[in-house]
């Protein structure tokens, strides 16, 4: 049944291209280079000839190599003999584990109805201020995590799967640095998060073609945990990265590219996998935290601008700290208001006290005198920044609110506050 | 008819490319059979013996070789009773009834009717045996929802028609014959409550298009004062992500004053079509009393839906809201958003090697534009009465910057321009739409010389607070401050408007013309201020003032109590009422 090939007619980058017959679209091939086996997925067919993108690269394949066809698809292994294991692009094992190839499911599915989806209603928490308080994360919301390099973004995104209340945490790396690799297996394995963590990595030293693959596989294997009545919560590292292969190849194969050399489907391709996250009536969840620097810390570049179409807000980590003004979490409304009751009137007063720094700070700066009330607010912003905004924060909610009317009784007076006075009344620390 | 088919030689992406025999006509609808499902495709190049297909669903599996059918007809929106109401895909699939057959995921391969082929609706005729029909013409009606739903001579019946027969008043299927109709060759076409019509044309069947004058109400004040809509206009909302976009069409959507809204969720995110589709039942329509959701129709292709059927989509939902318009009712079709439809067409183009024009946009992006939105109008009926199709699109330029192509297709060919800002919607002010930018061709509700008097007061008072950016408030005169804070207070209670608050939101005419009268007032009239401070003070109580009368009922002990409060504010300050401002108000009389 397995049809084998002897003769590759064109090697160009990581693509290569055969003549075959009955070859399905999208159908997977194994070809036998003197390096060893490597997957090829087909990407184009032309009569009989057919382009196959190589997923270990076309570095060292020979126009003599073995290609035989495989008659399926690309599927990922699904059992609860996931959590702990780390895999590659390939659904390989990366680490000393055995190769699993019990239950397998397609990758890259259809989308789910969206008459079949709940209105986003739960909040999944954290135990970062910054996000639980100020910009809540809701189960089945999709954020970016918008950053430019340097920036500590994959600390934060192993704290968050160590703190966060989910049930399943399936984490993508993406052209990822190895010793960044290795310091989220060393976190997560310390932090005791590892039995129910799955990882797809993808390191820079790595065949570009692995790379697409990996948002795939991640969220495959979470939908089938959603499935089983899990909330799962993806995070992935780093987006651009992903935009990058994807760029890389559709080049190779002579795309007409559209903006800055990205293929025209971009905005298409980055929203079939945003839009995998979701909340099953009756059943578990998906929700997805993705990395995307953003090249020379321009918001315009298009991985960030079509990722801002597509997701729910986004978190802006700055100066290692999350940004209070260009985080956004559009989901927030849905659920703040039923957390406890000072929860949005503390939220809305303490940003607009810090705005009310920022403007005093600018002032100061420029050399102003300062006031009475200029001093009480550098005295507030210090404190917010050091107690509230700090990455290594780590308080629940409850603990935050009540951090925060501390942190307001350490500065004002009540009425200085603009918040409503029945709840100073309530919460105003005695 | 003997069927036509063909078999596929090459696959890239959703493009197919099909040898055939025969003859194929473009956009023809055709089904490539693979595995044990048909996926449905649409011709979109023809070259020799070789048809390039776009197909509807995922390519994965394909073969060289595979069976692929045409059918003769082009892409077809069914047409009849029990279109309102309906969450459709792109295709006319009805979401609902999928979800049934194939569970959580949008299986391919899996096709419904447009309509509920089983239920039965009453029939009451109008035209009787003898009568002299054409297209577009009504022989009887079937109650749907609030509304009188007409009964069609199809559109696609060309020339002129004798009435042979017609069923008596009773309850049918929209497949039952209701009635029978002979051509000038006496040839019979038996006719049905429903019928199909190609969604890429047009519907023609008016006598004849009027220029749209009437406002169409969107109860947002600075649209309807400012940078108003008409029945029958069009209008289109660029701006960054983040800007409100999608709230402001939310908003339109609750409140418009029209009797048919049609969302296409073209492109954009699921969670928001969930958002409507929770929250659209449980609202009351004010206008019948009965649910949002009875008037509205909801086309849905979210972002990772097919690429392809993101095309149709706006071409499916621009085809009902003409069905509904022949009926004669006001129908507002909202596109959110044009750009991910521009987007389909481009990526179709980069497949088909065509040569890319600007962004790699096709050379065809601007007339496809204005064909879409030159479906609107505002239309004098066969019977005399007339109906109107308004067009409010959506556009999410890359990067927020309005120079892009997409943009700018689409600023040729609409009415009004609101353009939304990061600046505005940074700062909170929400709708984000910024008067500095935005146009508009049509006529306010409020006299349009009073909102050319607002407008030149807010460029007034920008000009001034970019220069007092620079030589800081020391550096300006009170007289050009306090037309600062005036722009600003007009700005803040105005402009601004709380679409979350569902007084503040659903500001009728009646009552944008009664507060700019009384904005007018206030803030064309001189006070007896002796210093910038004062000047702050006093103008920040009115604002909070107005604002606070914003969240009251028109008219009510409420609005009347803060009515008076304004006023004693007023005299306080020794208001006096300027030149302009008072032949304005005359006028206006």
């Amino acid at each position: 049944m397995n049809k084998v090939f002897n003769r590759i007619e064109s090697i160009t980058g990581n693509v290569i291209t055969v003549r075959a017959n009955n070859v399905q679209y999208k159908e997977l091939a194994q070809i036998n280079t003197r390096f060893g086996k490597s997957l090829a997925q087909v990407n184009k067919i032309e009569g009989d000839i057919v382009s196959l993108q190589v997923f270990a690269g076309g570095q060292g394949v020979s126009t003599g190599d073995e290609v035989r066809f495989l008659g399926r698809e690309m599927r990922v292994s699904f059992s609860e003999d996931l959590l702990g294991r780390i895999f590659n692009g390939s659904g390989e094992p990366r680490d000393k584990g055995p190769a699993l190839t019990e239950n397998m499911k397609p990758v890259g599915g259809p989308s789910v109805n969206p008459t079949k989806r709940i209105l986003a209603n739960r909040m999944m928490r954290t135990n970062i201020p910054m996000i639980d308080m100020f910009n809540t994360l809701v189960v089945s919301q999709k954020l970016p995590i918008f950053s430019i390099s340097g920036e500590p973004y994959n600390q934060l995104l192993a704290r968050i799967a160590m703190q966060a209340d989910a049930d399943v945490i399936v984490l993508g790396g993406m052209g990822l640095k190895y010793d960044d690799f290795l310091y989220f297996k060393d976190e997560l394995s310390q932090g005791g998060a590892l039995s129910k963590t799955v990882m797809f990595i993808h390191t820079a030293s790595d065949p570009t073609v692995e790379c697409m693959m990996i948002p795939d596989m991640v969220l495959a294997v979470a939908e089938q945990f959603a499935l089983q009545d899990k909330d799962v919560l993806v995070l992935l590292t780093d987006m651009t990265n992903f935009a990058d292969a994807m760029k890389e190849i559709a080049i190779t194969q002579e795309q007409v590219p559209s903006n800055r050399g990205y293929p025209g489907d971009l905005y298409s391709q980055l929203a079939a996998r945003y839009e995998k996250a979701v909340d099953f009536a009756n059943s578990g969840s998906v929700t997805v935290l993705a990395v995307t620097t953003m090249p020379g810390d321009d918001v315009t570049h298009p991985v960030p601008d079509n990722t801002g179409y597509i997701t729910e807000g986004q978190y802006y980590l700055k100066g290692g700290r999350i940004e209070p003004f260009g985080s956004l979490s559009r989901l927030k409304q849905n659920v703040n208001g039923k957390t406890r009751k000072d929860h949005r009137a503390l939220m809305d007063g303490m940003i607009r006290l810090y705005s009310s720094y920022k403007e005093t700070l600018e002032k100061k700066n420029m050399g102003f005198s300062m006031n009475k009330w200029d001093e009480k607010l550098l005295k507030y912003g210090s404190l917010f920044e050091s107690k509230m905004m700090d990455l290594s924060v780590n308080l629940s909610l409850e603990q935050s609110l009540d951090l925060g009317w501390e942190i307001l009784a350490d500065c004002f007076e009540k009425d200085e506050t603009g918040i409503k006075s029945d709840l100073t009344d309530e919460f105003w620390p005695k | 008819m003997t069927v036509n088919t063909g078999k596929v030689v090459s696959i890239n992406g959703n493009l197919v490319s099909v040898e055939f025999q025969g003859n194929v006509s473009m956009n023809e609808i055709c089904f490539v059979k693979v595995g044990g499902t048909t996926l449905k495709s649409e011709v979109i190049r023809i070259r020799g013996n070789i048809a390039q297909i776009q197909v509807y669903e995922m390519t994965d599996g394909i073969k060289c070789g595979d069976d692929v059918e045409f059918t003769g007809d082009m892409l077809s929106a069914e047409l009849g009773p029990g279109l309102l109401g309906q969450v459709y895909d792109g295709l006319q699939n009805p979401l609902p009834v999928l979800a049934e057959q194939a569970g959580w995921f949008l299986e391919r391969g899996i096709y419904a009717d447009g309509l509920d082929y089983e239920k039965k609706w009453e029939f009451t005729p109008i035209s009787k045996v003898g009568d002299t029909l054409r297209a577009g013409e009504y022989i009887g009606t079937v109650p749907e929802g609030p509304f009188t739903h007409k009964i069609f001579v199809p559109f696609n019946l060309l020339g002129k028609y004798t009435l042979k027969s017609i069923v008596p008043k009773g309850e049918y299927t929209v497949k039952e014959t209701v009635a029978v109709l002979t051509d000038e060759r006496g040839r019979d076409v038996s006719v049905s409550m429903s019928f199909k019509w190609p969604v890429k044309r047009a519907v023609k069947c008016y006598s004849e298009r009027l220029a749209p004058v009437e406002a169409m109400e969107t109860k947002v004040r600075l649209i309807d004062s400012f940078f108003p809509v008409a029945k029958g206009g069009t209008y289109c909302t660029p701006g960054p992500f983040g800007a409100g976009k999608t709230v402001l069409q939310h908003t339109t959507s609750k409140y418009a004053d029209v009797d048919i809204v049609i969302i296409a969720a073209c492109g954009e995110r699921a969670g928001e079509v969930v958002e409507t589709l929770t929250e659209f039942p449980e609202l009351t329509d004010p206008k019948t009393g009965r649910s949002l959701m009875e008037r509205t129709i909801i086309i849905c292709n979210t972002s990772s839906m097919p690429v392809a059927s993101r095309e149709a989509s706006v071409y499916t939902s621009v085809t009902l809201a003409e069905y509904y318009r022949q009926m004669g009712l006001n129908v507002l079709l909202l596109a959110d958003s044009t750009s991910r439809w521009a987007q389909a067409l481009r990526e179709m183009s980069g497949r088909l090697e065509e040569i890319p024009g600007e962004e790699a946009f096709p050379a065809y992006l601007e007339s496809y534009i204005a064909a879409f939105y030159e479906r609107a109008g505002y239309v004098r009926l066969p019977d005399g009465s007339t109906g109107s199709v308004t067009i409010g699109g959506t556009v999410s330029p890359a990067g927020g910057n309005f120079e892009e192509p997409v943009t700018q297709a689409t600023l040729k060919v609409v009415g009004a321009f609101h353009g939304l800002s990061r600046e505005r919607s940074d700062a909170r002010k929400y709708p984000a739409i910024d008067p500095l930018i935005s146009w508009s061709k049509y006529r306010s509700v409020i006299d349009s010389k009073k909102s050319e008097y607002c407008k030149k007061m807010l460029h007034h008072g920008n000009e001034i607070g970019s220069m007092m950016k620079v030589v800081g408030e020391e550096g300006t005169s009170i007289s050009d401050y306090i037309i600062y804070l005036k722009a600003e207070m007009l700005d803040a209670v105005y402009l601004q408007q709380n679409s979350f608050d569902l007084i503040d939101a659903n500001c009728d005419t009646l009552r944008q013309r009664y507060v700019t009268d009384k904005l007018i007032n206030i803030l064309g009239s001189e006070y007896e201020i002796d210093n910038k401070d004062d000047a702050r003070s006093f103008l920040n109580r009115m604002r909070q003032k107005f604002i606070d009368w914003n969240y009251t009922e028109f008219r009510s002990d409420a609005f009347k109590k803060v009515e008076a409060e304004i006023d004693t504010l007023y005299k306080e300050k020794n208001g006096n009422l300027g030149l302009d401002a008072e032949t304005l108000l005359k006028d206006g009389e």
